[in-house]
């Protein structure tokens, strides 16, 4: 569900500073960093797993250590209804044509917003611990919940 | 294109409309602008230069000065030919954008009219703005008359653009003395003054998205100590840029601009080194005591930064004592720019006697009479071989004597 090529690289920034003992005579004029390798003319509409992205972009960079709760889907209970697509701060809901594949969890920092924004019964995104694994917090979803008899 | 503007070869401008016929000339694509006194007609000027078609640049309202320079780096980056105006405290709202521009190699044109900054509140003129923006990475260069603000304008353009140079330029004028007196501008024709400038090639612009790119990225302690290196070795190697601009502008119009200009200095014992007016102001004095016998000289700092260190040693190397004006509040030291030229003397041989005087705060005025005096002062400074006043002086300060620093010796 995640394999989309998508994950970070550990040597961002090596390429175009030249490795670790550049010197300030070869930095670049004015701190300007290029966000993709070679031509990028019709990037836009192109998916982001075909990209050229260059070491600096911050595609590239994983901020995954910031979190400390992870947003888990489960496919069975999603409507693609899109709203956490929408929502989320980071672009780190993967959609394509419209379709919920999963969580980028390079870029994800567990804030949380796409389980609150979540419209189905039970919510087919739910924070666990990022310790625990997928099949263990699927294991561990709640039924649909009953509407309370007035 | 735009509309052609009928000028005469010899017009009557005052130091803001130069500065805003330079504007023209050079076809800049982006003024982002706000109004502040004395340098709100060179925008003003602009405005109308854009509204009646003269230029085909875009003139954007803003609703700061913070603003207005937010928005020429933005333009800049972008990839046009950017310029605005402004003073005092404008100028220090600006301040922290001025460092982003510098920062990002941003070639913008800031003319900037100086004026004293508050409080008191004060719309005349002083240095206060232009030494608040020493350490902000820009080149800055000093206009002493109208003539000058038009033509310092234009190679400032050319300067800035330099593709081993990009970086943004300021250019002064004393608010009201320069910028609200006119005077006779010869200016150059809009096809001389543009070709001399030539197109603007930018490098690495944002509108360019075949290659998209990242403008002032993050650095901290790993590489910004690094880029600052850059950017001051681009500072330091922009002085032969500027002497290769200088020396093409007067091969077009037979003006001779040096980084320090002097007057009088090839065998002068006593000099006044100054900025802005006060140099022509001193230049008269000089003249009237030399007729008394008085070996009077003057030097001007045209290009403030990069601070021409070893020109300014080399021009006042002869002279026995020197005066340093200072037309900014010291703020409890000596006057920054008596440090930066006594730093350059005491690395001479022969490190003759300076003294700091602090004149003209707010406007007032400097007149020839006052020029006079501080000459005589350092005659008799020169005559005894030691300072015999305070090293530190407010002068045209009413009340009694204020000075600092007295080296009273036998």
């Amino acid at each position: 569900m995640q394999d989309l090529h998508l994950c970070a690289t550990e040597k961002r920034g090596s390429k175009q500073l030249g490795g670790e003992h550049v010197g300030w005579d070869e930095v670049t004029q004015g701190i300007i960093l290029t966000s993709f390798d070679g031509d990028a003319t019709d990037i836009v509409h192109q998916k982001a797993e075909q990209r050229h992205y260059s070491d600096f972009n911050s595609y590239v960079a994983s901020v995954a250590s910031w979190r400390v709760e992870k947003p888990v889907f489960n496919i069975d209970v999603c409507i693609d209804c899109q709203n956490c697509w929408v929502w989320c701060p980071d672009t780190s809901i993967i959609s394509r044509d419209k379709q919920m594949l999963g969580i980028d969890y390079d870029h994800c920092k567990g804030c949380g917003v796409c389980v609150e924004v979540c419209p189905t019964n039970p919510k087919s995104l739910l924070m666990f611990s990022e310790q625990s694994g997928l099949d263990e917090a699927l294991a561990a979803w709640p039924e649909k919940k009953k509407k309370e008899e007035k | 294109m735009a509309e052609k503007f009928d000028l005469n070869d010899r017009e009557v401008w005052d130091g803001n409309y130069a500065a805003s016929q330079a504007l023209r000339q050079a076809q800049v694509d982006v003024v982002a602008a706000y109004p502040i006194t004395p340098s709100t007609p060179i925008v003003e000027n602009y405005g109308a230069y854009v509204a009646n078609g003269y230029i085909d640049g875009e003139y954007v309202m803003v609703e700061s000065e913070h603003a207005a320079m937010s928005g020429c780096v933005g333009a800049s980056a972008a990839g046009g030919r950017v310029a605005t105006a402004t003073s005092s405290q404008g100028f220090a709202l600006m301040v922290e954008v001025l460092y982003q521009a510098s920062g990002m190699r941003l070639p913008i044109v800031l003319n900037v009219v100086n004026r004293a900054l508050a409080s008191p509140l004060n719309v005349r003129g002083d240095h206060a703005d232009m030494y608040l923006g020493r350490d902000s990475g820009w080149i800055q260069i000093d206009a002493f008359n109208a003539q000058e603000a038009y033509d310092l304008a234009l190679c400032a353009f050319k300067i800035g653009e330099d593709h081993s140079v990009r970086l943004p330029v300021m250019v002064h004028q004393d608010g009201f003395i320069t910028s609200h007196t006119a005077q006779n501008v010869y200016p150059l024709t809009d096809e001389a003054a543009y070709n001399f400038i030539g197109d603007f090639q930018p490098v690495d612009d944002l509108l360019d998205f075949s290659r998209p790119v990242t403008y002032g990225a993050q650095t901290e302690e790993d590489w910004h100590f690094e880029h600052k290196a850059k950017q001051h070795k681009a500072l330091m190697d922009s002085r032969p840029v500027i002497d290769e601009v200088f020396a093409e502008f007067e091969k077009l119009t037979g003006r001779k601009y040096n980084r320090v200009e002097s007057y009088m200095m090839e065998d002068a014992d006593v000099v006044i080194v100054g900025l802005g007016t006060t140099v022509e102001t001193a230049v008269v004095a000089a003249e009237e005591l030399r007729e008394e016998g008085i070996k009077a000289g003057v030097v001007g700092i045209r290009v403030f930064r990069p601070f021409p260190f070893d020109q300014v040693r080399e021009a006042l190397k002869g002279a026995k004592s020197i005066a340093v004006m200072d037309r900014s509040s010291p703020g409890g030291a000596m006057g920054a720019f008596f440090n930066e030229v006594s730093a350059a003397l005491y690395t001479t041989d022969t490190r003759p006697l300076v003294t700091n005087y602090i004149y003209g705060l707010g406007g007032r005025d400097f007149s020839i009479d006052e020029a006079k005096r501080i000459f005589k002062e350092q005659q008799a400074n020169a005559d005894a071989g030691h300072i015999t006043t305070d090293i530190q002086q407010f002068s045209g300060l009413r009340g009694p004597h204020l000075g600092y620093f007295q080296t009273q010796r036998g």
